[in-house]
This record gives structure tokens, C-alpha cells and sequence, in this order.
């Protein structure tokens, strides 16, 4: 009986000490050095494998940036500028400063202001029906509605908006990786700067045909008319194949193009409401007329 | 027992409701729109301006490379402006439009040309001759045929199949034309076995033709060099493999051309085309069109002008029945549906089909169950459940060793699927994609 304990723990303990052996011989014969800088930076690094920076994961990342000598094209856009000096103070490297950014959408075209003119029953992702097809309506530069950006949107930053088709970026929550840019095959999300208190203008529309033609698409298209462009006091704005660009680094927020733009297609987040004044009553008549506002400036959920 | 390609293949509801129609002249539009990526390959380049005044057959567009083709003139007019347009692919593309010019008499002409069964020109001025007349395949892919008919030096060459099957349910252009222009397709016929210098020509018929199996044969009864080859009735037959494999018996090689195993095959309108340019200087400016539906009030066959706009072809047939739902570009199971009756015809428009709201609704997609019947249909003997697997899930590198390129696109899988799952559009979608990215590792 006695025996039988015995001989049972003799047994396991032998295994136990051979097996320590075989693991201590295995570990030191196979034994691959990582730089111990490695892990420190991964501490760092926000964890969310977004590839936002071009490298598949935040520890290939911190691999990258431990192993290359000049890092400053290097950048985590998650963790932004705070991050990085952090990489900075253990690396010992110079690191890039970049302004925050923020993911937009430019695209107002909404089941209301934009009607379906065919159905297509096809799959419902926006590369497929990019491919085959110009989309349910007669834009072929606005936004398919079939929420790709939503699926690889990894920090639950977007929703589909159900009224209105669109989907809808939450600020708050959008850590500018790029996924969704890349995503979009129809290159309609875009990075902006992003200031404290997160005020935004620009052209929230890709359509580059001509005036009527955009408009009887799209209610709120941008018609190339111009006047943006003449009304903008530091040149900010850029007219390509019809259509209106507000480069965000010239402009001031000035928010004069808002008010001239006879279709609501320019974008302004964020600013608080406008003081009554003689401009403004004007500026209400001419929405009467249009009754349409622009629909997808939500900033929070 | 007739011939078939033994792989797979589906037997869909013929509906060929416009057999027995006389292919009648359309009339010549006021305005005509003539996109300028009408076929496979390089778009053609624009080399009129707005205002010029252009005659018929006169060339408009240039050959943009050595896959391209020229375009011409549908019309005697004036160039009213260079625009974008929808085509069939659903996005604007850059066309040229043409205002005919109501005084000249050319336009109306409604020429039907004496048979010449002569043949004067030497070898390379044929091949010449259809590389400058914008001659492309008009079964519907427009690959332009110069190139198909440029054999290199060293290549065996013995066979020239004559692809007269038209296994789109629906669809009777090819069928009308064979009936109608039969002298004048075997004369084209000939002219390509000089052009190619061989001496074996096979016309593939399905056994639904009878009418024109029957003229065939009787035509030539004393030619020794075209033979006749009836084949059962499968879809999809028309396709360049499929009936290489259901004639001859060879198996064109995966990623080849059927100019590996010494065949080159053409469809009878192109034929028809080659022969007209040849024969009569006639440039490609117009096609036989099936306009068809079965609400249709008189669905029809028309020689249409490449550039006319749908709308016309479908008031000529009595306008659109109430409840359409659908307007497709082709047949039913690889044409394309459009996005409104702007579109105009091009060189690759064989039919246009009105389908109304109960044929067109595509069912819910569901789960797959694995019954196989998709794999069992697949003329290429590919699985195409899992070619929609591996792309919808973005293995793109697993479904390019799965040999997605090879797919024809017939859609017999999305036919047969019992779940309506949408096989086609993915394996589509993957076949875009991979591509891309074979492009770029190049």
C-alpha cells in the first residue's frame, strides 16, 4: 500500500525534473533575443491592432520602430502625438508631429434629398456594387449606403443612419486609423484636421458633373457654381471638375462659403448657433426655399 | 446521338418567343450616342470635334492600341457635342453624339446588297480590312477579331468553328441572321479560310435551329471544307470552350485561348460583319438586335444603328408593358440590366430584354447546404460555393489557386441554386479582384 504512494511520487517526481531538464536544454539551445525595447513600446502603443499605421499590429509596429534608425515618417494615429513622445523618450529618436485628424464623410445624399431611381438585389456591400453598377440613384460619386466603412470600422465609431441611409461618423469615438478611408470605394471618407473643440467646414460632396445634371441627381449637390471659391477671403477653396475643395490647412473657419452655397452642400460641425442678425434672416429664407438641410453633422451618438 | 461538352451545363426555358420574326430596319434615330469603350480592350480615341460634319461609315474614333478598334460613323450628320453618357455598366462614360442629318438621302438608304461570292483580296488586305472596319465578336464579349485573327508565326492553325449556337434563352439574332443572310455567311466563311489559309470551317447549330441546320447542310452540300456539326441543346454551349470541347473534342487549356489547340472561333454576326467589309466596304455601324419580353406587345428583330438609344427600340415594339421591372442588355443569363432606356445600343448588344415583376425578383439568400448542384452544373468544373466562400471572406490568393480566373461568368450556378445564394456577383467581385492584384505583382 505504502509502496504504491511511494512508488507513484517517486514516478511523477522523476518525470517533473526530466521534463524541467528537456525545457531549461530546449530553452537555452533555442533561445532567440528580442530586444527588451520591443516590449516596452508595445506597452505603449494603444493595443487596438488597427493597422492604422501600415503595419499589421501594434507589436510589428513596435518592432518596426525599435529596428529602423529614422522614424519620423513613422506614426501611430491612434495614440497621436502623446504617444509617440513617448516612443520618443525610450527610443531616444525624433519622432513626426502631426496634427489630430478626424474622419468625415462627404457625401449629404440622403434617401430624402437624393431618390433611388433602381433596386438592386444583389449582395449588399459596397465593392460589389461599385463594381457592377453605379449605385440605387443617379449620383455615381456619392455614397452606395451598404456601410463597408461600418464593418471595418474596428472602434465603433460609425453607425448607419436608418432615415437617412447615410452613415454617420461619432467623433468622439474615432481614432482617424484610415480603415474606413481605405475601405470606401469611392474614396468618400476623408481625413480632416481636428481642433479642440472639433469645428469642421468642407464640401461634403464628390459630384463632379455639371451643375443641372448634379442636381437633379442629388438635392444637395455641389454644383461647381463658384462662389465659394470668390467669396473665399485666403483662397482656401479649389474648383476641380465642377466641384469644390476647402483645403482645411488655408482655411479659417470663417464660414462664409457656408452661407453662399446656394445647395447646402458645404459642412459646418460644430459651431454654435449663430447670433439673430440681418445675414441670418436672409440666409433662413433661402433655406425655406430649399427645404433641405444638410442631415449627417452629428457628432455624438 | 449530337454533340455536347460533357462538363456540366443547364437546360433553361428557351422562350424564344422572336423566332419567327423578320429582322426588320429599324428606323435611323434623330440622335444617335456612340460610347467609345465598345469593346475589350483600350478605348478608342475621339478624332472628330464638336460641330464637324461627319458622312456614314466614316471613322470617328481610332484604335487606341493594338486590342482596341476603330469606331464609325452609324450616320451621315453633325457632331453636336462630345458628352458623357451612361453605358451599360452603369457609369458615365465619354461618347460622342450625332445629330443625323434629316436631308441626307445616305441615312435612309435601305440598301440589301446582291450576294458577291467572289473573293479578290489577297490574305493580309482581308485581315487588314477587318482590323480598319472596327470588326469586334458581336456573340456579346466584343473582343476585337484582328486580334483573334492574328496568328503568329509557328502556331498550328486547322480549324475555324462558325459559333451559330445562341444558347441565350430568349435571344434569335443569330438565328434570324443565319436564316436570312445564310449565302452571304457561308461566302464570309470562305473569305476567312483565305484570310487564314485553311481548309476546315465547322458551323455550330443547336438542334433548336432546325430551319437553319437544314439550310446549312443544303448550302453546303458541295463545299467540302464547311461542314455543319447540329449540337444538342445546352447552355452554355456558346461559349468559346464549351463548343471547342463539344465539336472538336479538345479541351482548350486552362488560361489559354482556343488558338492553343489550332482553332480560332467566331460567331456568325461576325461573320456576316466580315463579309460586308470585305465584300462591300462596309464598316461595323450596325447589328442585329433582339428586342423581346413576354409582355412585349411585338417583340421583334431589328438591324439597328450602333449609338440608337433604347428608348427607341422599345417604342418601336409597342413601348414598356405596365409592371416592367427589369431592362437587360444581352440575354437573360449574362446580359447586364441597365439603368434606364438612355443607354444606347452598342456593337456588343445582342438583345434587349423586358422583364417584368415576377420574373425579376431574385429570391432571398440563404444559408448553403452543401446539396452540390452548383459544382455539378459548373462547365468549367470549378466549386463555385466555395469560390464565393473564399472571396467573400477575402482569401483572394486560396480562390486564385482555386482557379477562380477560369470562370466563363455563364451563371449557371447562381440558376441552380436552390438557396439563391448570389454565387456569381462574389466569384465576380473575387475575379475583379484578383486581377488587380495579379497586376500589380507584375
Amino acid at each position: 500500500m505504502t509502496d504504491s504512494v511511494l512508488y507513484s511520487v517517486l514516478l511523477l517526481a522523476s518525470l517533473g525534473i526530466v521534463a524541467a531538464v528537456v525545457l531549461y536544454v530546449v530553452s537555452k539551445k533555442f533561445y532567440v533575443y528580442e530586444n527588451p525595447l520591443i516590449a516596452d513600446v508595445d506597452e505603449i502603443l494603444p493595443g487596438a491592432n488597427c493597422a492604422g499605421c501600415g503595419s499589421p499590429g501594434c507589436k510589428s509596429f513596435a518592432e518596426k520602430l525599435v529596428n529602423t534608425e529614422d522614424i519620423s515618417d513613422m506614426f501611430c494615429p491612434v495614440g497621436g502625438n502623446e504617444v509617440m513622445k513617448q516612443v520618443a523618450t525610450i527610443l531616444g529618436k525624433e519622432v513626426a508631429e502631426k496634427d489630430p485628424t478626424v474622419a468625415v464623410l462627404r457625401c449629404q445624399g440622403s434617401c430624402e434629398v437624393r431618390p433611388k431611381t433602381t433596386e438592386f438585389q444583389g449582395p449588399r456591400t459596397c465593392a460589389i456594387s461599385a463594381m457592377i453598377y453605379s449605385g440605387e440613384t443617379d449620383c455615381q460619386y456619392g455614397c452606395l449606403g451598404d456601410g463597408d466603412c461600418i464593418k471595418v470600422c474596428k472602434f465603433d465609431a460609425m453607425y448607419m443612419d436608418e432615415t437617412t441611409g447615410l452613415p454617420v461618423i461619432i467623433t468622439d469615438k474615432c481614432t482617424s486609423c484610415g480603415a474606413c478611408v481605405e475601405e470606401c470605394p469611392r474614396d468618400i471618407i476623408e481625413m480632416r484636421p481636428r481642433n479642440k473643440r472639433d469645428l469642421k467646414v468642407f464640401v461634403g460632396c464628390l459630384n463632379e458633373d455639371k451643375g443641372g445634371i448634379a442636381k437633379k441627381s442629388c438635392a444637395v449637390a455641389c454644383i461647381g457654381c463658384s462662389k465659394c471659391e470668390d467669396i473665399c477671403p485666403k483662397d482656401a477653396v479649389v474648383m476641380v471638375n465642377n466641384l469644390a475643395y476647402i483645403d482645411p490647412v488655408l482655411c479659417t473657419l470663417c464660414r462664409k462659403c457656408v452661407d453662399i452655397c446656394p445647395t447646402h452642400s458645404i459642412i459646418e460641425t460644430n459651431f454654435p448657433p449663430k447670433k439673430p442678425k440681418k445675414v441670418v434672416a436672409k440666409k433662413n429664407l433661402i433655406k425655406k426655399e430649399a427645404t433641405v438641410e444638410p442631415l449627417n453633422v452629428k457628432t455624438d451618438a | 446521338m449530337l454533340k455536347t461538352f460533357p462538363k456540366g451545363g443547364i437546360h433553361p426555358p428557351e422562350n424564344k418567343i422572336t423566332a419567327e420574326k423578320r429582322i426588320r430596319r429599324m428606323t435611323v434615330p434623330k440622335v444617335v450616342y456612340v460610347p467609345i469603350a465598345q469593346h475589350i480592350g483600350i478605348p478608342s480615341e475621339i478624332i472628330v470635334e464638336k460641330k464637324d460634319k461627319v458622312e456614314i461609315g466614316q471613322v470617328i474614333a481610332k484604335s487606341g492600341g493594338f486590342v482596341s478598334s476603330n469606331i464609325h460613323s452609324p450616320v451621315a450628320g453633325i457632331v453636336t457635342k462630345l458628352d458623357m453618357i451612361i453605358d451599360t455598366s452603369g457609369y458615365k462614360k465619354q461618347c460622342i453624339v450625332i445629330r443625323t442629318d434629316v436631308k441626307n438621302e445616305s441615312n435612309f438608304e435601305e440598301k440589301d446588297y446582291p450576294l458577291k461570292s467572289q473573293i479578290d483580296m489577297a490574305p493580309k488586305a482581308i485581315l487588314q480590312r477587318i482590323s480598319d472596319f472596327g470588326i469586334v465578336g458581336l456573340g456579346g464579349a466584343t473582343f476585337p477579331s484582328h486580334v483573334k485573327l492574328n496568328v503568329k508565326e509557328g502556331v498550328k492553325l486547322d480549324c475555324l468553328l462558325i459559333n451559330g449556337v445562341e444558347c441565350e434563352p430568349y435571344l434569335t439574332a443569330d438565328h434570324r441572321l443565319m436564316l436570312e443572310k445564310a449565302d452571304e455567311i457561308v461566302v464570309g466563311i470562305k473569305i476567312l479560310l483565305v484570310a487564314l489559309n485553311i481548309n476546315k470551317a465547322i458551323i455550330g447549330i443547336e438542334n433548336n435551329k432546325k430551319d437553319a441546320i437544314k439550310l446549312f447542310k443544303e448550302l453546303t452540300k458541295n463545299e467540302s471544307n464547311i461542314q455543319v456539326a447540329a449540337l444538342q441543346v445546352k447552355y452554355p454551349q456558346g461559349g468559346e470552350k464549351q463548343l471547342v470541347k463539344a465539336i472538336l473534342g479538345r479541351e482548350v487549356p486552362k488560361n489559354g485561348l482556343p488558338l492553343d489547340v489550332g482553332v480560332i472561333v467566331h460567331n456568325v454576326g461576325t461573320i456576316f460583319a466580315i463579309y460586308e467589309a470585305v465584300q462591300y466596304n462596309k464598316p461595323l455601324t450596325e447589328r442585329v438586335v433582339t428586342v423581346t419580353g413576354k409582355k412585349l406587345e411585338n417583340p421583334s428583330n431589328f438591324w439597328v444603328k450602333i449609338g440608337t438609344p433604347i428608348t427607341d427600340l422599345v417604342t418601336e415594339v409597342g413601348g414598356l408593358p405596365e409592371g416592367t421591372r427589369k431592362l437587360v442588355n444581352g440575354g437573360p443569363m449574362m446580359g447586364k440590366a441597365i439603368k434606364n432606356t438612355d443607354v444606347p445600343v452598342t456593337k456588343g448588344t445582342s438583345g434587349i430584354l423586358v422583364i417584368s415583376e415576377e420574373e425579376a425578383s431574385r429570391g432571398e439568400a440563404k444559408n448553403c447546404i452543401r446539396c452540390g448542384e452548383c459544382v455539378f452544373v459548373c462547365p468549367m468544373g470549378l466549386e463555385p460555393h466555395l469560390l464565393m466562400n473564399l472571396t467573400e471572406k477575402g482569401f483572394y490568393e486560396k480562390a486564385s489557386n482555386e482557379d477562380i480566373m477560369t470562370c466563363i461568368e455563364c451563371g449557371s450556378c447562381s440558376y441552380v441554386c436552390p438557396s439563391h445564394r448570389p454565387l456569381l456577383d462574389y466569384i465576380r467581385f473575387g475575379k475583379n479582384i484578383v486581377k488587380k492584384l495579379q497586376t500589380a505583382k507584375n
